[in-house]
């Protein structure tokens, strides 16, 4: 019989061995890389498909086009119609998506693996030779258009939206990936066929492959589907990618809002630019991220929520990309607390650097966080997928899931406050409030942040 | 196309106490899940306290009297996921845990089920309080379209109908609860005799019921509360229209349909699809794709235990209006009506109901991982093995019982038109359609 003490709590035994996924790496003839893993839960096999590029390699007045040509990878391929392409992917059961990120667009198929070739097949017409019909190309970014339309009414998308252009400028970085009003206008079906030609190459692409069938029956699948992907004779974009663009120096917005009559909540976010995914910083930063905003015991929730009662909840990120990434804090409060809430968020952010830094209790808790749930991430066949792609995305090695723990573990609290003194800026911080500015605007005076900039939201 | 074997086994046994237990084991990932299930939800609210049981969630995180600094720290200092959520039907906790931590979870779940009150201060409750209308505001009051939910509970239900309130409850009655609420709650709602316990993963059964006797064996049992039921009924079509912040006119059409489980409940779920699923589906081609007078459509059967409603919606694109569009769905639900759907449809619809019950087997914890399942089932049902008996309810459907489905509860003269137009634009909603309040 098992006695309980209710005195203490249970420690937490030893963690458990996990191994994480054994990954191999192939070249195809046309010089597609190709993961394949073995996943073996379920009867059930993701393919994920990673074009560089991303939204990040929008022409300039032409911000929309990558995510209107992943959009229509299934459109139309062979003699399917769009209705026959979706026909077919209900056919097999399958969930297909498409993640147009900064630096890349994955596109993702998870099947049975009874089903598998039939996936295949189809994703690989999707990412190489999508028919691209002009009817259907007018039908998408008019959709696109109208989507654009209603995102002016959402807060946290006029905040996402602002935020970018208060961070990045002029930057190929600035925008969402579904653009402006004005751009996606400027978009034609050659822009579509041109993008296309250029990013869409099996040399800049990779391939993961991680289902319930062996690595070289994977492999096979991989090769079956993808082999005929030959490269195209145009020559690859000249344009430097949106990681090496140096940000242009922006002039420092300390407050700025973008007002929303009668709003009963303000958005807010408060950040500025800090670094790049790949900075040997990488495990102090996410530490760091634990303690101020990255849990539901984070300091600044467990401010603005728990103590304040201000939120439904508030967080801090990194928002990774390739190049340099934000630092970004985000909550959405009670209008009547606006300046209250910001006040105390401002505080917290500077006092992980100096004058509070991370107690030994915080420390602990956050490592332990980041580290005894890790294996959790790899549960999923899709899961696993993504996590392999994300190693392509950053040029991490293979060995990167076995040494997460270990590094973070390694993490002192002097390494945190180096890393906050080092990445994180109070006097480059930029507030902004999506709110009722007639309702809050008295109280932002006593923020000492000067009067703010009035923006419009510009879809 | 052969039927594939899905499968999810389990062993349930049943404390002295009356806390049912359901243990299933899969070691592909060193992790448990635990899952909780009250069997209260906000229909077992009264009207003027609307909005409790999900407040009464919220206190459940804020720390019990052996544990008495908040609920986070110590699991997530485990390497614990956690969560929980408040629907009209039931109250779910889960944590998803490293193997090694499972003693520490079972010692903080059952902590709370058997010794909350003690460490219940106004300070938390009124905190908690003031945490919620935030999230009201958040998700609701403060999004597009945000307010549907409650026109549309308010108007296909009658104002004693426990499904006529929302969730999330109004505003003035979350201002208006007070502590002394909370204590007679919990002895009612929380107690082993109203609650479902779930261990999945990385543990093997005997140990697994160990523990739980071990954790949850010596909490006192409790009297279980009667079933909540109530009938509703739709005797006419009701116009109605909310004013909104947003750019674009969406319509709300909404039925009474077949309770979770109960005969036509996955025949109106397969409608939903058929309808308005996907770019095969038929209001999509028709309104989306083909004559572009929308701009989304959607559609499901939103399943509840004593009483479910079927949904479909659409955004009218610029220029077009919902009078028309509504015009177009009803031409297209008669249809469905007189003919049912294709063979086509039906193999369609057969194929992606085998892949999701398939792909629902690859999580053991969260919300919808086997362990909420499993629960899910066990506390609807009587039944966790009812995960079969699921799959069977769809492998049966033919296009008969669908077209009987459709016929029985999509009537035109009897459901709720509900028209969310952008402020002051009346006119744009179906035509005669008068407006509906909300708070």
């Amino acid at each position: 019989v098992i006695r309980i003490d209710r005195s203490r709590l249970p420690d937490v035994g030893v963690d458990p061995t996990f191994s994480f996924p054994a990954i191999v790496r192939h070249v195809l003839g046309n010089g597609l890389r190709v993961c394949t893993i073995e996943h073996r839960s379920v009867p059930v096999i993701t393919f994920s498909v990673q074009v560089d590029g991303g939204s990040g390699a929008d022409p300039e007045g032409l911000e929309g086009l990558s995510a209107i040509v992943a959009d229509m990878a299934d459109e139309g391929i062979r003699d399917l119609s769009a209705i026959d392409v979706s026909d077919a992917l209900s056919r097999i059961g399958a969930d297909y998506d498409v993640d147009v990120g900064g630096d890349a667009i994955d596109f993702t198929l998870t099947t049975l693996t009874r089903f598998a070739a039939r996936g295949a097949a189809l994703l690989a017409d999707f990412v190489v030779r999508p028919r691209l019909p002009e009817n259907e190309f007018t039908r998408v970014r008019q959709l696109r258009l109208d989507r654009l339309r209603q995102l002016k009414d959402v807060a946290s998308a006029v905040a996402e939206q602002t935020f970018l252009r208060l961070l990045y400028g002029s930057h190929p970085y600035a925008h969402l990936a579904i653009g402006s009003d004005a751009t996606l206008r400027n978009i034609t079906l050659d822009h579509v066929a041109a993008f296309h030609r250029q990013a869409f190459q099996p040399a800049c692409a990779t391939l993961v492959v991680c289902g319930a069938l062996s690595h070289e029956e994977l492999l096979r699948l991989a090769e079956d589907a993808f082999a005929g992907w030959s490269a195209a004779d145009s020559a690859p974009s000249r344009a430097p990618r949106a990681s090496d663009v140096v940000p242009p120096a922006v002039p420092l917005t300390k407050l700025a809002v973008v007002t929303r009559d009668a709003a009963p909540q303000s958005e807010l976010r408060i950040g500025h630019l800090a670094t790049r995914r790949v900075t040997p910083d990488y495990p102090s930063l996410l530490v760091l991220n634990a303690v101020l905003g990255g849990q539901f015991v984070s300091r600044l929730n467990l401010k603005l929520r728990e103590e304040k009662g201000y939120t439904y909840g508030a967080r801090t990120s990194f928002e990774w990309r390739r190049g340099i990434s934000p630092f970004a804090l985000q909550t959405s409060v009670h209008t009547a607390s606006t300046a209250d809430a910001i006040a105390d968020a401002l505080a917290e952010i500077e006092a992980v650097r100096g004058s509070r830094p991370p107690t030994i209790d915080e420390m602990t808790l956050a490592k332990a966080s980041l580290t005894r749930g890790y294996p959790r991430g790899f549960e999923t066949a899709q899961q696993v997928a993504r996590s392999v792609a994300m190693l392509s995305l950053y040029g991490l090695p293979d060995t990167y899931f076995e040494e997460f723990v270990p590094k973070v573990n390694a993490v002192t609290s002097a390494d945190v406050v180096d890393a906050a003194t080092r990445y994180l800026d109070p006097s480059r911080l930029t507030t902004l409030v999506v709110g009722d500015h007639s309702a809050i605007s008295d109280s932002l005076s006593r923020l000492n942040l000067g009067s703010p900039q009035l923006l419009a939201a510009q879809f | 196309m052969t039927s594939l074997a899905i499968d999810l086994p389990f062993t349930k046994r049943t404390l002295a106490n009356g806390l049912d237990v359901i243990v299933h084991e899969d070691r592909h990932v060193p992790i448990v899940a635990v899952n909780v299930w009250y069997h209260v939800g906000s229909k077992n609210e009264r009207p003027g306290r609307t909005g409790f049981a999900h407040l009464f969630e919220h206190l459940m995180f804020e720390g019990s009297e052996h544990y008495n600094a908040g609920f986070f720290p110590p699991l997530q200092q485990a390497g614990a996921l956690l969560n929980g959520s408040t629907n009209a039907d039931r109250t779910n906790y889960w944590e998803v845990v490293p193997t090694s931590a499972v003693d520490r979870a079972l010692w903080m779940e059952s902590d709370r089920m058997g010794f909350l009150l003690p460490a219940l201060t106004r300070e938390r409750f009124e905190t908690q309080r003031d945490v919620v209308l935030n999230e009201r505001r958040q998700s609701y009051e403060n999004r597009p379209y945000g307010m549907v939910t409650m026109a549309l509970s308010s108007s296909l239900y009658s104002s004693d109908h426990p499904y006529s309130w929302v969730t999330i409850g109004s505003a003035d009655d979350i201002r208006a609860m007070q502590l002394e609420d909370v204590q007679e709650f919990f002895r009612t709602y929380y107690h082993p005799a109203n609650a479902s316990l779930v261990l999945a993963g990385d543990i093997e059964t005997g140990r697994a019921f160990d523990l739980a006797e071990a954790y949850f064996g010596e909490i006192p049992t409790g009297q279980r509360p009667g079933p909540v039921s109530n009938g509703a009924a739709l005797s006419s079509e009701q116009r109605l229209l909310l004013e909104d912040r947003v750019e674009l006119p969406r319509v709300y059409l909404a039925w009474h349909s077949p309770a979770m489980f109960k005969a036509g409940d996955a025949e109106m779920d397969l409608l939903g699809d058929l309808l308005a699923n996907g770019k095969t589906s038929r209001l999509y081609k028709t309104l989306v794709y083909d004559l572009r007078m929308a701009l989304d459509v959607s559609g499901y059967q939103s399943s509840r235990e004593i009483g479910s409603f079927f949904l479909l919606v659409a955004t009218a694109a610029p220029g077009h209006a919902l009078t028309d569009i509504v015009s177009r769905i009803d031409d297209e639900l008669r249809r469905v009506v007189e003919h049912g759907p294709t063979g086509e449809e039906m193999e369609r619809a057969m194929a992606q109901a085998e892949a999701h019950f398939m792909y629902r087997l690859q999580t053991v914890g969260g919300f919808g991982g086997k362990s909420d399942q499993l629960n899910a089932y066990n506390v609807l049902t009587g039944n966790p093995g009812f995960f079969s008996a699921d799959l069977e309810r769809y492998r049966n459907a033919t296009p008969d019982s669908l077209r009987a489905a459709a016929r029985a509860h999509l009537r035109l003269e009897r459901r709720v038109v509900l028209s969310v137009i952008p402020r002051g634009q009346h006119g744009l909603a179906v035509q005669g359609s008068t407006p509906v309040s909300v708070s």
